[in-house]
């Protein structure tokens, strides 16, 4: 089977490394996506939901 | 790596610093994300979230919790990512001072492209995110901090003058002046006392430990007080700055911004910060004088901690409205 040019030549200790760092990076997107919903939420506040008349 | 290096020596040839140590400086790679975490200077990090969080607490408009934490999250990385960008164009020096020569990228954990890019990433992140959540005005506060710390304070003071940490203080006492403007969008007297507050506590906090570790900073070439004007020049100095900071600290009080109980604390506070600079002053010679200036260091870290989390106590808890305190 051919290695993974990507992964090749890294350690375990690497790899490892970097599935925690890109668990992390996902994390904080998924953190940021969240807060902006929330944020949105708010600045729409409860008239939001109203019809316009 | 490559355009890291040569984006830093670019700009140290325009402030015209000596290029020369640069090579010193090892490549990193895959590092996880402790290291990352640790280019934030997390301890840094809490003491602004700490003071940013006593400014929005005492500006006269509440504001809505998820607002408010979007708000505090945000000022609270950005700041970190000035630590970043601070670690990043200082790694040469650091790999020369014993305090600072283990931080992830002189030891070569992470490298200074990687460190450089995670600093911009999140300082553009943590403005853009203010911007939404707070206002211009505070995320506009937050740029400019950021941009005051890593370019005005890290690139240009600290290696040129011993009056470094004084000037690049405003950057460390800005993070009030943000979380008030998040909340009430503007910037008021009372966000300008604890701007002063925090101003003056940074020269005896710092040169404390600069007489400590003077060895360090010559070794670097940093000219630091003690190293450039001698530790007597810097014990007077660091004495008329806790005369002067010490009835600062009590001054929220009288505008009512600090209740009973804060007032109570940045007297005696303030009294102590006095006696322990007195006996920095004092006492010059030996292992005492090292001990008194630590002991400077510490309780200041502790006076300026309490002072802000009473801030928070009372507003936050509603001390003042409910008991008056």
């Amino acid at each position: 089977m051919a290695e993974n040019p990507i992964t090749a030549g890294l350690t375990a200790a690497q790899l490892r490394n970097r599935r925690r760092r890109n668990v992390a990076i996902g994390l904080s997107i998924a953190f940021l996506a969240a807060l902006f919903y929330a944020i949105t939420i708010v600045k729409l506040g409860p008239n939001a939901l109203q019809a316009v008349p | 790596m490559r355009s890291a290096r040569f984006c830093k020596v670019l700009l140290m040839s325009i402030v015209g610093q000596d290029t020369s140590s640069l090579e010193a400086v090892d490549l990193g790679f895959e590092a996880g994300p402790r290291e990352y975490i640790s280019l934030l200077k997390p301890r840094v990090m809490s003491l602004v979230v700490l003071t940013a969080l006593a400014g929005m607490l005492c500006a006269p408009h509440s504001i809505h919790p998820v607002i408010g934490f979007a708000s505090l999250a945000a000022i609270s990385v950005g700041a970190g990512a000035a630590g970043a960008l601070n670690m990043w164009w200082d790694a040469d020096i650091d790999m020369l001072m014993a305090r600072t020569r283990l931080r992830a990228i002189p030891s070569g954990r992470v490298s200074p492209d990687e460190a450089l890019s995670f600093g911009l990433i999140l300082s553009f992140f943590a403005v853009l995110t203010l911007a939404a959540a707070a206002n211009l005005l505070a995320a506009g506060l937050l740029a400019f901090t950021i941009f005051f710390y890593a370019v005005i304070y890290t690139m240009w003071l600290k290696r040129s003058t011993p009056q470094n940490i004084v000037i690049g203080g405003a950057a460390g006492a800005l993070p009030p002046v943000v979380g008030y403007a998040a909340a009430s969008g503007s910037v008021t007297l009372d966000s300008l006392l604890l701007f002063a507050i925090i101003f003056m506590w940074t020269p005896p906090h710092f040169w404390a430990l600069a007489l400590v570790k003077s060895r360090d900073y010559e070794r670097a070439g940093v000219p630091m007080m003690p190293n450039v004007k001698g530790p007597s020049r810097t014990r007077l100095e660091i004495l008329l700055y806790t005369l002067v900071l010490a009835p600062l600290g009590v001054a929220p009080w009288f505008t009512g911004m600090g209740g009973g109980l804060y007032a109570a604390a940045a007297i005696v506070g303030g009294a102590g910060m006095i006696v322990l600079a007195g006996r920095v002053y004092r006492i010059r010679e030996g292992s005492a004088a090292n001990k008194a200036a630590m002991q400077l260091f510490g309780y200041s870290i502790v006076y300026l901690f309490l002072l802000m989390a009473l801030l928070v106590a009372e507003h936050g808890l509603g001390l003042i409205d409910r008991w008056g305190l």
